[in-house]
Parts: structure tokens; sequence; C-alpha cells
């Protein structure tokens, strides 16, 4: 949207490869993405690999997150062995011309859901449900305090710029008649320095941002975000719009995680439950979801188990996010809306029938 | 031969006039084309819709209800204040630090030589970050003396009221430019002949009275050109403010664009303020230099 005209022009360079690449991916037949994947035999996801809790490289050289996590949920899913994944960082303006250009068959690198990026005469992508809601909030030093955006009345709040953050920020203090001073930089390091050293009683950026730029400070403990929400940004994982097989098999995995957390069935409890469902002709549903039987996953093109290969890859949804952004974890970030739907969240799973 | 000779040079010109033509032509094709692309003309509609981002300076009342229009009214107020003030300070420190390169006392001389190979090898987006996160982000919340006031909040004197972001801008634009105007001056005041300084010298003139009165009106004439080039560069660098977060006209430019998606619109007002300010600029200068030469006429 506010790319100088330079880039525009490389925007439209880029465009149209894609769009050849994309005429040349179609070509090879009427076949989905997923029998591409299912014939390698391996899956090549885009991620960020600069986000700690989402996509970073950890200390023994392999990426680590929440994304990453979905990537190896779904190479097992698809192909039956999660460590079969090609890995491929991309930065926010490439990955959208990596995934129509054929690149990568999935995109996992927090990219919000918007009509712009899902509509046809947009991006043109098919989006999986979300795996993170996100928003924008506000970071404050323990020791100021600040408990609530009321309390930041008047106050100087870092900002950076780029995407709608003024704009929301602006929104959410407007709505209540809140006063305050912006003090605006360019880029995200900036805005923590300026935060760092005092100028500012608050830095806004997105939560799982904030979250992130904090397990990097000296005292990650002093600093705390504030349960204000000041914008809705939901994260989910993305495929090439119009392929439905690809489509349906990334949502159903993802569902899959959380319908396991639902049900309470962990990476340790897999084995005993699943030889319960064996045993137990009476668990009609279990038996269904855990592709004892019913035939789910060939309805999707998978195997019938392939839920059993997600769980024992990567745990429920619940395991993936506090391995990664949970009290233990470097980013700790608290669940909120990312809670199942019966605890008060917003993650929920259609039934497997 | 002469003949031969022109007939070449004619082609030649005719072929740079194409060429700047063709590429001309090219630009404005490929604004066509991405306007046509995005589905998008040229539309200023926008400039009176509220702007809904609050500004940290403003030396005009500014609410974000008002408009896009105003916003950036704001920010080349705010642009206009650091490039006037920096123009002033930097000439003085630039003169002073170029007359002390000339000075017979060693440690002037020395001083000042220091300061301009210092900051020249330096650059300016450095040396900003420096003043902005080091030395004023660094300030004590302290009052310094009764009428002064200052914290890294801000600098209160007497009442007026200024942001450590400007302060930043101002310091590091004043500074930097006033190395490369000490060069100039340096120049200007070699290019007068040493027998003016042995003249006023052997008159009993005071080292500071004969350079100010003797030497530096005649090294003018030689220091007014490049001292405009340096007086463009300045209003040109205040647009790295955006780097230590001081809501310049760039700065507000930048938000603008991003919110209305109008980047080409956006980037055709920025041309256009920045020019008219450099004219401005250059225009201010060369009346100064018509005058100067002039006295310098009229007094020989």
């Amino acid at each position: 949207m506010s790319r100088p005209i330079s880039c525009r022009l490389i925007g439209a360079v880029g465009g149209l490869i894609g769009l050849l690449s994309g005429c040349a991916t179609l070509g090879d037949g009427t076949g989905s993405r997923l029998d591409l994947v299912q014939e390698r035999g391996e899956l090549f996801c885009g991620v960020s690999g600069k986000i700690p809790g989402f996509s970073f490289l950890s200390p023994d050289g392999r990426y680590a997150g929440l994304d990453v996590d979905l990537c190896k949920a779904m190479a097992a899913a698809f192909v039956g062995d999660s460590s079969k994944v090609q890995y491929r960082p991309l930065t926010a303006p490439e990955r959208f011309t990596a995934l129509r250009s054929g690149e990568i068959d999935l995109l996992s690198r927090n990219t919000t859901h918007t009509l712009s990026r899902d509509a046809a005469g947009g991006n043109g992508l098919s989006f999986a449900p979300t795996v993170f809601h996100d928003g924008q909030g506000l970071m404050v030093s323990v020791g100021s305090g600040v408990r609530s955006m009321a309390d930041l009345s008047g106050k100087a709040i870092c900002v950076g710029s780029g995407t709608t953050t003024e704009q929301n920020l602006n929104d959410a203090f407007a709505a209540q008649g809140l006063p305050y001073t912006p003090i605006k930089y360019q880029d995200l390091n900036q805005v923590v320095g300026g935060y760092l050293q005092g100028r500012c009683a608050a830095m806004t950026s997105d939560r799982s941002q904030l979250a992130s730029a904090r397990s990097g400070f000296k005292d990650p403990q002093q600093h705390v975000i504030l349960a204000d929400r000041l914008s809705k940004e939901p994260l989910a994982p993305a495929v090439v719009g119009g392929d439905q097989r690809m489509a349906d098999a990334t949502n159903w995995v993802v569902y899959a995680l959380i319908e396991a957390e639902e049900r309470g069935i962990t990476q340790a409890n897999l084995d005993d439950v699943l030889e319960q469902a064996v045993a137990d002709p009476s668990q009609a549903a279990l038996r269904r979801f855990l592709g004892v039987d019913g035939g789910l996953g060939a309805k999707l093109g998978l195997p019938d188990d392939f839920v059993v290969q997600v769980i024992r890859a990567t745990g429920n949804y619940g395991e993936i996010y506090n391995r990664h952004l949970g009290p233990g974890s470097a980013v700790t970030i608290p669940r909120g809306p990312n809670r199942l739907g019966g605890e008060g969240g917003l993650m929920i799973a259609p039934p497997f029938t | 031969m002469p003949q031969m000779f022109r007939r070449g040079r004619f082609w030649i010109q005719l072929g740079v006039v194409v060429a700047l033509m063709a590429f001309g032509g090219l630009l404005i094709n490929n604004i066509t084309v991405n306007l046509i692309r995005t589905g998008l003309g040229l539309d200023f509609g926008w400039l009176w819709r509220p702007a809904g981002f609050a500004l940290a300076e403003t030396a005009l009342p500014y609410a974000p209800t008002d408009s896009y229009a105003w916003a950036l009214v704001i920010g080349w107020m705010n642009s206009l204040k650091v490039i006037l003030v920096g123009l002033l300070l930097a000439t003085m420190l630039g003169v002073a630090a170029g007359a002390a390169r000339s000075s017979r006392n060693g440690l002037l001389r020395s001083l000042s030589g220091g300061y301009v190979a210092l900051i020249r090898q330096v650059p300016l987006l450095l040396q900003l970050l420096f003043w902005y996160f080091v030395a004023f982000l660094g300030l004590p919340d302290t009052p310094v003396g009764g009428l002064i006031h200052v914290s890294n909040q801000g600098i209160r004197l007497l009442g007026l009221n200024l942001s450590v972001e400007f302060c930043s801008v101002l310091t590091g634009l004043v500074v930097f430019t006033g190395a490369s105007i000490a060069e100039i001056v340096r120049g200007g005041i070699n290019a007068v002949s040493r027998g003016q300084w042995e003249a006023f010298r052997s008159l009993g003139l005071s080292e500071g009275l004969g350079l100010r009165r003797i030497v530096l009106p005649q090294a003018l004439p030689a220091i007014l050109p490049a001292l405009t080039s340096q007086y463009l560069n300045l209003a040109k660098n205040s647009t790295l403010a955006i780097a230590v977060g001081f809501a310049d006209l760039y700065a507000v430019s930048d938000t603008t664009i991003t919110q209305t998606g109008r980047a080409i619109e956006g980037f055709l007002l920025l041309l256009l303020s920045f020019l008219l300010l450099n004219l401005l600029i250059s225009g201010g200068m060369a009346l100064m230099n018509r005058a100067v030469l002039g006295r310098l006429q009229r007094s020989r």
C-alpha cells in the first residue's frame, strides 16, 4: 500500500513472474498441490525465521516456534513424517510471491488474514483457520505503575511507522477520549531503543512482536504487556487459492490440533487413548477422530490416521502453544483469546463427522 | 573542418536530447501503467479526509480529526523550523570553526581541525542516532539552574519547550553541516591574498577586527556559491529526522502514504514541497550573492 514507486515496479515485475510460473504449475495437470507434496515426500514451508516464539533458529541450528510446528504437523499429516520439511525463510514482501510462484507449498509466517489477501481479486490466497489471535498491544515497565490504557493519559508512546499501528493507536485512545503524545520511529528497533531509554511511558506494536522484543531485553520480567487490545490481527497459515483439496487438508490439520486439545489427547497419552478407542467400539466419535473407522482421512486425500500422526509429531494445539509461548518459554504471551472456545477463547474446531 | 566539428556536435546534442526525452517518457509511462494496474487515477481528494493520527509537535493547533492536508502543513512547518534554526546556527558554527583554522592560536587551529576531520568521516544518520539515543536520551531528569530544565523528555528554556527529538535533529544537522561550512570558509579566507593580512596588521588592527572587516568581506564571493549547496544539503538532510522520532514533513508524509495508499500523490507533494523550499533558499542566496558582488565592485 505504502510502497514507493520503485518497489511497485519491482512488485509488478515480481507479480508477472509469479503469474507466469503460476501458469506453469497449473499446466502440470489438474492435480492438487497435495498430490505434488505427497509425490515429493517433502513439504516446502515458508517461514519468517526471525520471530522468537513463532519461527526462530534455536541453539541447535534448527527452526523452532509455533509457525514451525504447524509446518511439522502438516508434513506429518501429508507425508507421514514431521521431519520431511524444507524451510524457506521469507521476508514480508516476498511471502505471497513465493506462494503463488510455487516455491513453497504452505505459508506459515505469522500472516494476518485479511479480505484483500484472501480475495481472488487481491492476493488470491486460501487461509487456514487462525492459529494465533494477535492484536496490537501496549508494553510498559513494571515500575511505571501503569496498569491499563487509562493510566497512559497524556503520556508519550513510542510507535513504529509502515503499518496501521499509528492509526489503531489513535483510534483506541480517541475512543476513550485519552490524550497522548506519539513518538514515531521508522522501525521496531528504534521503537525499542526509545522505549528502553525512557523516552516513552509505553511502546506499541503487535502483542506477539512486543513479547518477542521483550525476550531480547536485559530484564524481561521488568516489562509487562497490558491487557488492552487495540486491533485484531488473526494470524493464519495460507495456501494458494482455488485448490480445494490442499486447502481442506490444511484446514483440517489445524482443526485436528484444536480438537485434540478439546479431547485432552496429548503426545504423552496418545497411545493409551488410541488403544482404548480400538478396544471400545462404543466410543464412536473418538474412533472417527483417530481414524479407527469412518474413513475421514480418505475424504481429504490423507491417510485415515492423519490425526494420530499429527499429535504424535507435535502434540495438540495447547502443547504447541505452551512449548513456544507458554509460561516457561522465552517468549511468554498469556493465552487470552487463544484459549479453547469452551474456556472463553476463540479456538474452536467443527465436528469430525 | 570547423563545419564538420560543429555538425558532429549537433548530432551528439540531438542524441542527448532524444535520450533524455526517452527516459522522461519511460518514467511517465511507468507511472501511467502502474496507476492503471492498481486501478487508481491521480486523486487528491483524500487530502480533505480526517488524518486520524496524532502528532507530537505542532506549531499550530492540530487534532487527529483535522485533514491530511493540515497534518502535512504542520509537518512542513516542523521541517521549516528545524531547517531555519539549523541554517542560522550551522552558519555561525561554520564561520567560527573556519576562521579558527586560520587563527594564530595553535590550540584553536587544532581543535577546529579535529572537529572537521571527525565529523566529516562519520555518516550523518549515525551521528543523529548518537545525538538522540546516547546524548539526549541519556540526560538525567534534573533541573539545571533555575531558568533551564533539562531531562530526557525535553529541554525547557525560559518557558520555551524543546523536545529531545527536535534538539537531536537540530544538533546533528548543525554539527554536521557546520563542519562542511568551516572548510568552505577556510577555503574562502585562504583565497584572500596574504598581503591583505599583512596590510591590516601593519595598520595596527586586531586579528578579530581585521578578519571581520578586511578578510571575510573579500572572502564572501568565494564562499557564497559553495555555502548555498551546504544550505540545500541541510534542508534535504532534515528528512533523516524520522530516524529519531521528529515529526517532520517526511515523517508525516510516510504515515499519510501508509494510511491512504496514495504513494504517487504523496511523493509528488513531498517533491513539490522540497522543491519549493530549496528554490526559496537558493533564490535568497542568489540575491545575497548579487548584493555582495555589487558592493565589492562599487568599493573597487
